[in-house]
């Protein structure tokens, strides 16, 4: 009898903490070998292990989309392989597009050409020097490759190649302001190698040294760099799909840095042992509303959002604070464009809203549904906070979580939403995929914004080769996003980087990568 | 047959009374909103909020009140749905086996070998996401080959039993038969796998509001909850301690009472 209580009652407690379990998504394989490793050496030892060793072992969420430079997406990869290939150009953490592989560049004062000089002794990975025929290759990939996947679309100005042995000039059909960005996206590649899927070789201050899908991936120091040689002789990503896993693999000791962190994550993390770096993850977040949509073709509906919600309540409330308000569809990191004077055009005004509502025909509210993709806990959370904001003004919200794969397909693809959470970025050093997404006739407009006067100054700025001319049509494009509240922005999120005491140097850049060259250990 | 109460049935009877009226407390008044986020994130319990604040601020202890009615409704409905196809589907297949005894449980078969991820996921796109009943549904159909393989394993024992020749040989229709005659003696076997399936649902439902069916944020439920506590267990350890004791309790009080059922069966026989 006695037995058969303590069987029931263990069973019910064994049940409840499977839970625990199932909320990580099986990926327990890959949170498995961390923990192993870590009881295996004791916290103390592994530190002084990586310190000693000059090493560093960093965590990341996601396995590598493609080692081969022209074929990846995923902007985790980009963020790591960023240390291994560099192009003609390369940006630096000011913001500024700076020579890599190319020593000086040349901008004809048409605009309709640029020469690029060949930096003497720069060297492959593989011990090779970097020759002209290998640049022409590597652009030539991207520009018109037989496969489109390779492509760049912005590549598509080139007219024509013209080289000798130290400098290439590449003529352009139209000025573009754009190009630049472009030739950075141009990783130099030895010309006809044909392993950089398995076994890729760059000119970049780390070498690839090996990688198991789905587990890791280690890259060392490369000697022959040209530039700044790197501190570190060898770092090792370790792939951790759980994001508790990260977590744990920080606290045993197992890992030394891991990004992307939320609040509620760093909390739990022992301040005597690491620092936490706060930067930002250059991206748009907002709930998108599809313009198309009733009742969001109507203005004032739109508008009344935006007065209902108090960015920074959002921020309080699902980020801990942390995470800068913003105004319309540019973020701080672009100093240059991004117009700071709109992130309180609409300030918190419940009775405004209602006004607005009741105006636009809705004098009780309506009922709303915000998509959000479930894997990605801060928009949730964002959403959450959002439906309890638009309750005060009668909008009644409902959050709906789908799978990734289905956001992608029916809200960013189909356009078959009311409105979403999500964060935009721009992946090169330009400004102008943040803005050209609204235009009417644009493919990845997917909130259907709609606005004449939006498309023809966009059209302009686009055309445009002056590039002060064109900054301050994008500021009037960015005031234009505001005054119609073609979303309501919220903020760019912070991003969290936790670095255990000791290891030094950590740069933060306006696009996404994490650059291991300055990273040292100190003592 | 003489109904006697044993202790476990009366343990099991208590916990969840005690649950059950909580829940019905919770449908009509809970001490705050269960979505306000006004309180203060992470408050630790006090006598103004039992059970704490979460990561937004909310009363941990109404969320709860209202996330309890919530899971305990979805697991009922599940387990309803189970039993009731189930019952139907082992009744036939148990007592006239053959081709449809072939034909049905092959089918059964075939439902189990689909992960209910996937079974769940097919759900969502055939009936809409949006839709509140989707979880129910898709988590209805999991647990009917459960129920199918114990009941028709239990009208197969019986199909051969004197009373039930006596039955056919008098004349009695098969539907008759098999739902007066055959079904209040399974009952034995049925009431314990309805407890134990009821816990599984409560357990499952968690799993399911990740893929976006069954219930959607703000809203709560116990298994939500819990999943999202997990990832709070150093910020604000009291969140996953009452969530989880809460299932705890709903799934132990129900565990006592199939228990308590089959003790008793025991008995009786």
């Amino acid at each position: 009898m006695k037995k058969r209580f303590l069987a029931i009652s263990l069973a019910a407690a064994l049940i409840a903490m499977l839970f625990t379990g199932c909320g990580g998504q099986g990926t327990e394989p890959a949170s498995a070998k961390p923990a192993e490793t870590a009881a295996a050496e004791s916290p103390a030892v592994q530190q002084t292990g990586h310190m000693a060793s000059n090493e560093v072992a960093i965590g990341i969420a996601q396995d590598f989309d493609s080692l081969d430079p022209d074929y990846m997406t995923a902007a985790g990869t980009k963020e790591i392989l960023f240390n291994v290939f560099e192009g003609l150009v390369k940006p630096a953490s000011n913001g500024e597009i700076v020579p890599a592989v190319a020593s000086e560049i040349t901008k004809a004062d048409d605009g309709l050409s640029y020469t690029f000089t060949l930096r003497q002794g720069v060297r492959f990975h593989n011990g090779d020097p970097v020759e002209m025929k290998d640049v022409v290759y590597s652009i030539e990939r991207r520009w018109k490759d037989a496969d489109p996947a390779a492509q760049l679309a912005a590549l598509s100005v080139i007219e024509s190649l013209e080289h000798d042995d130290s400098t290439l000039t590449i003529r352009l059909s139209e000025p573009s302001n754009e190009f630049l960005a472009a030739v950075m996206n141009c990783y130099i590649l030895p010309a006809g190698y044909d392993s950089q899927e398995t076994a890729p070789v760059g000119t970049g201050p780390f070498r690839f040294v090996s990688r198991a899908v789905q587990d890791h991936m280690i890259l060392e120091r490369f000697e022959d760099y040209w530039g700044t040689p790197a501190k570190l002789d060898k770092v090792t990503f370790k792939i951790l799909e759980n994001a508790e896993g990260l977590v744990l693999g920080l606290q045993s000791g197992a890992l030394d840095l891991v990004a992307h962190l939320s609040s509620d994550q760093t909390a739990q993390l022992n301040k005597s042992d690491f620092e936490i770096a706060e930067g930002s993850m250059n991206l748009v977040q907002a709930l998108y509303l599809n313009n198309a949509e009733k009742p969001f073709d109507d203005v004032r509906v739109r508008q009344a959002l935006c007065y209902a919600v108090d960015k920074q309540a959002v921020i309080d409330l699902a980020f801990d604070g942390y995470g800068i308000p913003l105004g319309t569809s540019m973020f701080p990191s672009f100093s240059k464009y991004y117009d700071e004077s709109l992130t309180d055009y609409y300030t918190l005004d419940v009775e405004k809203a209602k006004e607005l509502l009741k105006e636009a025909g809705y004098p009780d509210g309506f009922e709303m549904t915000i998509t959000v993709p479930s894997n990605y806990t801060p928009h949730v959370n964002t959403a959450t906070v959002l439906v309890e904001l638009l309750r005060e003004i009668g909008v009644k919200a409902t959050v709906q979580p789908v799978d990734w794969g289905t956001w992608l397909e029916e809200v960013y693809g189909n356009r078959h939403f009311q409105s979403t959470v999500t964060g935009l970025t721009s992946d090169n050093m330009t400004a102008r995929k943040l803005l050209e997404r609204f235009g009417s006739d644009v493919g990845n407009n997917f909130t259907n914004y709609s606005n004449p006067e939006y498309d023809e100054i966009l059209a302009q700025a686009l055309r445009t080769a002056d590039d002060a001319q064109q900054t301050a049509l994008y500021r009037q494009l960015e005031r234009n996003l505001t005054e119609n509240a073609a979303n309501v922005y919220l903020q760019d999120m912070a991003d969290l980087v936790a670095v255990r005491k000791g290891l030094e140097g950590l740069t933060f850049y306006p696009v996404y990568v994490l650059d291991l060259s300055p990273l040292s250990w100190n003592g | 047959m003489k109904k006697k109460i044993n202790g476990y049935l009366l343990a099991g009877l208590i916990i969840t009374g005690i649950i059950l009226i909580a829940i019905l407390v919770g449908a009509f008044w809970t001490p705050y909103s269960p979505t306000a986020m006004k309180y203060g994130r992470f408050q630790p319990p006090s006598f103004s909020h039992l059970f704490g604040t979460d990561n937004f601020g909310r009363d941990i202890f109404s969320r709860v009140l209202k996330g309890a009615g919530t899971t305990f409704s979805i697991a009922l409905s599940t387990v309803a749905i189970g039993a009731l196809a189930g019952t139907v589907i082992g009744a036939v297949t148990g007592y006239f086996g053959g081709l449809a005894d072939d034909i049905l449980m092959r089918m059964n078969d075939a439902l189990t070998a689909f992960p209910s991820f996937l079974l769940a996921l097919l759900v969502v796109s055939l009936v809409g996401p949006g839709n509140k009943y989707s979880v129910v549904i898709a988590l209805g159909l999991v647990f009917i080959p459960s129920f199918a393989r114990v009941m028709r394993t239990e009208y197969a024992s019986l199909r051969n039993q004197n009373y039930v020749t006596g039955a056919r040989l008098m004349g009695v229709g098969s539907i008759r038969l098999l739902s007066v005659h055959l079904l209040p003696n399974t009952i034995r076997v049925l009431l314990p796998a309805v407890t134990i399936g009821f816990n599984n649902a409560v357990l499952a439902e968690a799993s399911m509001s990740f893929l976006g069916i069954g219930v959607t944020p703000p809203d709560a439920s116990l298994g939500y909850m819990l999943s999202e506590a997990q990832g709070m267990i150093a910020a604000g350890p009291w969140y996953a301690i009452f969530t989880g004791s809460t299932i705890v309790l709903l799934v132990f009080g129900v565990g006592l009472i199939g228990e308590g059922l089959q003790a008793r069966n025991r008995e009786v026989d």
